[in-house]
């Protein structure tokens, strides 16, 4: 049965090597786009046939392992090439592969006529394969190929039209973003390669089962040092997912396609950080501080991001810093020990999410490339479809009941606020109003409002395989919630699935970190659900009143909190607090310095000082060379011979 | 049969210089499809030599002996162990590859080039084979007569400059060896009674030498062997060499020839002076760091491509020295793996510089831009040496990297772990550094008119690509074979070491778990005595 493991990884890879060696010659577009979906939908297919057999099976014997062979071995270090199918992967695979097969469907319509259509859909199928060894992966170096695997799909995908211009903090090119979400997620990866060694060096090992293991064992590896890995995996978390300080390259990764901000950039790679975390739980449970900062940083970002997408107006950027906002309520949910919850978001997020770029992609196509919400207006008589798909979506975040946003946004405040505090859950909640106000004004501004965009061309509805994805994530968005209804709604009579399905993978964690049983009482969570509702609901409304019609409000407010808004604008001027801080010195440093300096200057000016001295006496010994070849031989057997002679009497008596 | 091999595969480029001598020099096509069938043909006689070494012995093998000086007792002495067995496929892969390149390309003397391209060759196999410390450093000096005269007759503007420089650093290190090869000698006649530089015997000796003298033959050795790899501070001939030399100059100047300063530090200078090497390895490694920062940031800043790829060559080396300091199976092996990685994917991206150069006759990068528009297969095959560069997981230059980080976190003789934290910065500055140029070379607008009409790869630039790439991901996916054939004579040498690192009672010291050292434990090599 774990050989179909291998299928499902085998599908994309075979679908990049076919597209990529192939490209044009295997024909017209649709064969092309049908090749790389039918790559992601048979993995889905093998996912789907092997999650059926898990759950034939008894909760506690739900894993399957394929080990293929040693991949990296040296003295006691050795690492397999191994995949892992269990609740948690097999939740992930399935995440990755159905929402990914949508939009490789949705992506046949929206590339359609691009000259590298080919080279779009290979790269696309070479996301998909490393995405599925970074989730399937049976010890963190396997995971770790698909993180760095996923990050250079990212990067080719970000930079897919390098020649276009693109408007960033020192960045003019699409190819520039590119750069930027690399380094910067290399910047994450260093910490995950220091915690890979301390691990070994502790745990002599990479298997997540054995690092479980040996963190349960308690004594195997000191408390500060289960610290110090788990900051270090954090902060390569920090970078995959977007979080603070790492979080400054997925707004500028919007310069990819539309389909690969919804694919890479939302709904899946992005969520790669909280997938570590659960897959590592139980060694983030061993550190409380660990724990604190992820918490910490989950709740930070998630205000920070949602507060910069309240004035922002590229309809892509303002669903990028949505996307990084929900990425800290997950990591704020892992902080506080709630596993479920975090990955529960996960998915009830990849599904509107996804839905929401995909509807933005529909929006710019209509308008020929128009991204600026400024721009836009009144679109809902033009794209009913898009429309109605993308309201649905944006109610499922801003967390109105019953949509899937609602329960796993829920999940995640009523944690933060038993395991975290008052103070964690306000934070979150402030979040969450300005979640469904700007979701909400950017509702507003493009579906409603005026007609503001250049009517040379009239808007359409995209084409039938564009919308149909739209319709699929529209239902999963409105009825994903439904498998994860709080105990306190659902009682006995509905069980909360998959909370049942996780609790082998997350066991261990929460039972390392101590918690009696919590007897909060249901009114409790109802008033702060109540209140959370009407947050949201507030938030809508207000976004009502300011962006439905053609309306001078905003630009006062704007005019009257010149300060606040400009410093939203500029995105609390992260950006240039890098270049001024680290980018622009490490540069001046090696130039002047390093370069100019230390290596012209210094030891070459030194060794050609030498070679200037001794040319110098060269010039006035010159007249002892003759010239004759056999007179240099015999000089130079002299000279070794005195040498040879000086150390054997010098040395011989030893 | 084996032995037969290995001296064919030693001597055949030889045999195809001295017979490319005879042929006239107007013949050019045969000057250039003979050395080209030579080194082929040396290339698929070395393959069978992975077989025939038994990768689970640590000692040398296929060993030929003939006696040449018999009152020195230097004698020919080849044969090949794990790690020589790596370098002189690496060796005879890239030959081919160097002189496939030249055609068409090299357009004078090309008569003499061949020539020495084919002696070249035998030098370089010829250092890895030898097992005589006489025969060792004959090859050695050899290398610097073809080298000297394809930097300084086929190499760019500063030709002669840059070739003078390379001779005179070079030679400057490699007197400092003889002498202390000559010194070894003596001390062989001292304590046997017999003078002698047979590798098998000395490296049985030298370790009992008093570490007061030892060391300085350690440095004396490592001198040499750091020029040639180079570590910092002794680098700076290297990015003019590489500048001025051609293209396939620049492929084997970085493929193979900086490999034998770090195998040199291996074979010679961990294997004879174990002691020494235990209380140089926080100098080496620290070097290496240095390197490997030091390198990197200033290659990030170069304006001129060859100089940015060869001051990569700094950094990359560092982490195969940080490797060697380490003294460890993982850091060892990760070396010797990372040589041959080096070799491959540093010699890819000469080859591509040399695509570019060859269309615009320029290496200023800003004079490119937006050649991917143009140039789309080239952009794939650029793309992949700089991924393999850059250390990205599943191309070969990760597994090296990790190994050598590895070895240099777990080391019981650098105390600290900073040297391996502060290398692991190199990894984003390596991304920066070769990004950063992709993104100027290849990406953004095509503004430059010159480059409008750039032509995609020929069949001969893909001839000499492909084959490096099949390795790149081969080596990324499957090191096992690269790495199980070092394997054996690493541990040998790390246990060597091992053995000498507490004179006394060393055989019962068993290496602590690690989890038993604590973060703060600064001095590492004392406890092993502690907790017998």
């Amino acid at each position: 049965m774990a050989e179909l493991i291998g299928l499902i990884v085998a599908f994309p890879l075979v679908g990049f090597l076919l597209i990529g060696l192939g490209g044009r010659r295997l024909g017209s577009e649709v064969r092309i786009g049908a090749l790389a979906s039918a790559a992601v939908g048979a993995s889905f297919a093998v996912g789907v046939w092997l999650l059926v057999e898990l759950l034939g099976r008894p909760a506690e014997s739900r894993t399957l392992v394929l080990r293929l062979y040693p991949w990296i071995t040296a003295g006691d270090f050795t690492a397999e090439l191994a995949w892992r199918f269990d609740q948690l992967s097999a939740l992930f695979v399935l995440i990755v592969t159905g929402v990914g097969f949508l939009i490789h469907v949705y992506a046949i319509g929206y590339m359609h006529g691009d000259r590298s259509f080919a080279r779009f859909f290979a790269y696309l199928n070479l996301f998909i394969f490393m995405m599925l060894n970074l989730v399937l992966g049976d010890n963190l170096l396997v995971t770790f190929l698909g993180w760095e695997g996923v990050g250079l799909a990212s990067y080719l995908l970000i930079g897919f039209w390098w020649d276009q211009q693109f408007e960033g903090v020192r960045i003019r090119w699409t190819g520039e973003a590119a750069m930027k979400a690399f380094v910067v997620n290399r910047i994450g990866d260093f910490g995950m390669l220091v915690a890979m060694f301390l691990l070994v060096l502790y745990a002599g090992t990479l298997r997540y089962d054995e690092i479980a293991g040996a963190v349960m064992a308690g004594t195997v590896i000191p408390p500060h040092i289960i610290t110090l890995i788990a900051l270090g995996l954090f902060l390569g978390c920090t970078g995959k997912s977007a979080q603070i300080p790492l979080a400054v390259w997925l707004p500028d990764a919007m310069a990819g396609p539309t389909p690969v901000s919804a694919l890479i950039h939302a709904a899946t790679m992005v969520t790669s950080g909280i997938f570590l975390i659960s897959r590592m739980n139980v060694l983030f449970a061993a550190s409380p501080d660990a724990m604190a900062v992820v918490a910490a940083v989950g709740i930070a970002t998630a205000f920070f991001a949602a507060t910069i997408g309240l004035v922002q107006t590229d309809i892509k950027k303002v669903l990028a810093y949505s996307t990084v906002s929900q990425l800290g309520y997950m990591f704020t949910a892992l902080g506080v020990g709630a596993f479920t919850a975090g990955v529960f978001h996960v998915m009830t997020h990849a599904f509107f999410k996804a839905l929401l770029f995909l509807g933005a992609g529909s929006v710019i196509h209509a308008l020929h490339h128009e991204q600026n919400i400024e721009r836009m207006g009144g679109l809902a008589r033009y794209m009913p479809r898009t429309h109605w798909t993308f309201l649905v979506a944006a109610l499922a975040i801003a967390g109105i009941f019953p949509l899937s946003g609602f329960f796993s946004k829920d999940e995640i405040l009523w944690n933060a606020f038993i395991y975290g505090g008052p103070w964690l859950w306000a934070i979150g909640v402030v979040a969450a109003f300005c979640t469904a106000f700007y979701m909400f004004r950017l509702y507003f501004l493009v579906f409603h409002n005026s007609e503001r965009f250049d009517h040379h061309h009239q808007p359409h509805e995209s084409p039938a395989v564009m919308t149909i994805p739209f319709v699929v994530l529209a239902v999963l968005s409105a009825v994903g919630g439904f498998l994860g209804i709080p105990e306190a709604l659902g009682g006995a009579a509905i069980p909360n699935v998959l909370e049942h399905w996780l609790e082998p993978i997350f066991a261990p964690g929460v039972a390392m970190l101590h918690r009696g049983s919590m007897h909060a009482s249901h009114t409790l969570e109802y008033v702060l659900m109540g209140i959370s509702l009407v947050i949201a609901l507030a938030g809508i409304g207000l976004a009502r009143a300011f962006y439905y019609r053609e309306s001078t409000r905003p630009a006062a407010l704007a005019e009257r909190f010149r300060r606040v808004y400009r410093l939203l604008w500029h995105k609390y001027f992260l950006d240039e607090v890098y270049y001024a801080l680290v980018v622009d010195p490490i540069y001046i440093l090696s130039v002047r310095v390093l370069w100019r300096i230390t290596d012209v200057g210094i030891v070459d000016g030194a060794v050609n000082g030498i070679a200037r001295v001794v040319g110098d006496i060269g010039e006035r010994v010159r007249r002892l060379q003759t010239g004759y070849a056999q007179s240099y031989a015999v000089l130079m057997m002299a000279g070794i011979l005195v040498v040879v002679w000086y150390l054997a009497s010098h040395t011989g008596g030893k | 049969m084996g032995h037969v091999l290995l001296m064919s595969v030693l001597f055949l480029p030889l045999v195809g210089a001295l017979a490319l001598v005879a042929v006239p020099r107007e013949r050019i096509a045969l000057h250039r499809w003979t050395s080209l069938v030579i080194a082929v043909a040396t290339f698929l006689l070395s393959l069978p030599l992975f077989w025939l070494v038994d990768q689970t012995r640590s000692d040398f093998q296929l060993v030929v002996a003939t006696p040449w000086i018999a009152s020195l007792d230097a004698g020919f002495r080849i044969g090949l162990d794990g790690m020589s067995l790596l370098l002189v496929l690496l060796t005879t892969f890239t030959m081919p590859i160097a002189i496939g390149a030249s055609i068409g390309i090299i357009t004078k003397r090309e008569k003499e080039y061949y020539v020495m391209m084919l002696l070249l060759e035998t030098a370089m196999i010829g250092v890895f084979v030898a097992l005589d410390m006489f025969l060792f450093y004959v090859f050695w000096e050899l290398i610097l007569i073809p080298m000297y005269f394809i930097i300084g007759i086929w190499g760019g503007q500063d030709r002669i400059y840059a070739a003078v420089k390379f001779f005179l650093y070079t030679i400057v290190g490699s007197l400092l060896m003889l002498i202390a090869i000559i010194w070894l000698g003596i001390y062989a006649q001292s304590a046997t009674g017999q003078f002698t530089t047979d590798v098998i015997k000395l490296r049985e000796l030298a370790p009992s030498i008093p570490f007061e003298t030892q060391r300085w033959l350690f440095a004396a050795f490592a001198l040499s062997f750091a020029i040639k790899v180079p570590i910092f501070p002794l680098h700076t001939w290297l990015p003019d060499a590489h500048v001025q030399a051609p293209t396939a100059g620049s492929v084997i100047l970085a493929g193979i020839l900086l490999k034998m300063g770090t195998y040199g530090l291996i074979r010679f200078n961990l294997d004879f002076f174990p002691q020494s090497a235990i209380a140089f390895a926080p100098l080496l490694g620290t070097l290496a760091v240095i390197g490997i920062i030091y390198g990197a940031l200033v290659a990030m800043v170069q304006p001129d491509m060859k100089k940015l790829v060869a001051y990569s060559s700094v950094s990359h080396l560092g982490f195969v020295v940080l490797g060697i300091a380490s003294m460890t199976n993982e850091g060892i092996q990760g070396a010797i793996l990372q040589m041959v990685n080096h070799g491959l994917s540093t010699g890819m991206l000469f080859l591509c510089v040399g695509v570019l150069y060859e269309r615009r006759h320029t290496r200023e990068i800003a004079e490119y831009g937006g050649i991917a528009r143009v140039m789309p297969h080239f952009a794939v095959l650029f793309a992949l040496a700089m991924l393999a560069s850059v250390g990205l997981p599943g191309l070969n230059g990760f597994v090296g990297e990790f190994l050598t980080l590895l070895g240099g976190f777990r080391s019981p003789y650098l105390d600290s772990w900073a040297y391996s934290i502060v290398s692991a910065t190199g990894v984003i500055v390596a991304a920066v550094y070769l990004l950063w140029m992709f993104q100027r070379v290849m990406y953004g607008p095509l503004t430059n008119p010159a480059n409008e009409g750039l032509r995609d790869l020929t069949v001969q630039e893909r001839w000499t690509l492909v084959p490096i790439v099949l390795l790149l991901v081969w080596i990324g996916v499957y090191p096992r074979p690269f790495l199980r054939a070092s394997a054996a004579s690493t541990s040998a040498i790390v246990q060597k070491v091992l053995n000498h690192s507490v004179p006394q009672k060393v055989t019962e010291v068993h290496l602590p778990p690690p989890a038993i050292r604590s973060i703060d434990q600064t001095v590492k090599v004392p406890t092993l005595t502690e907790r017998p």
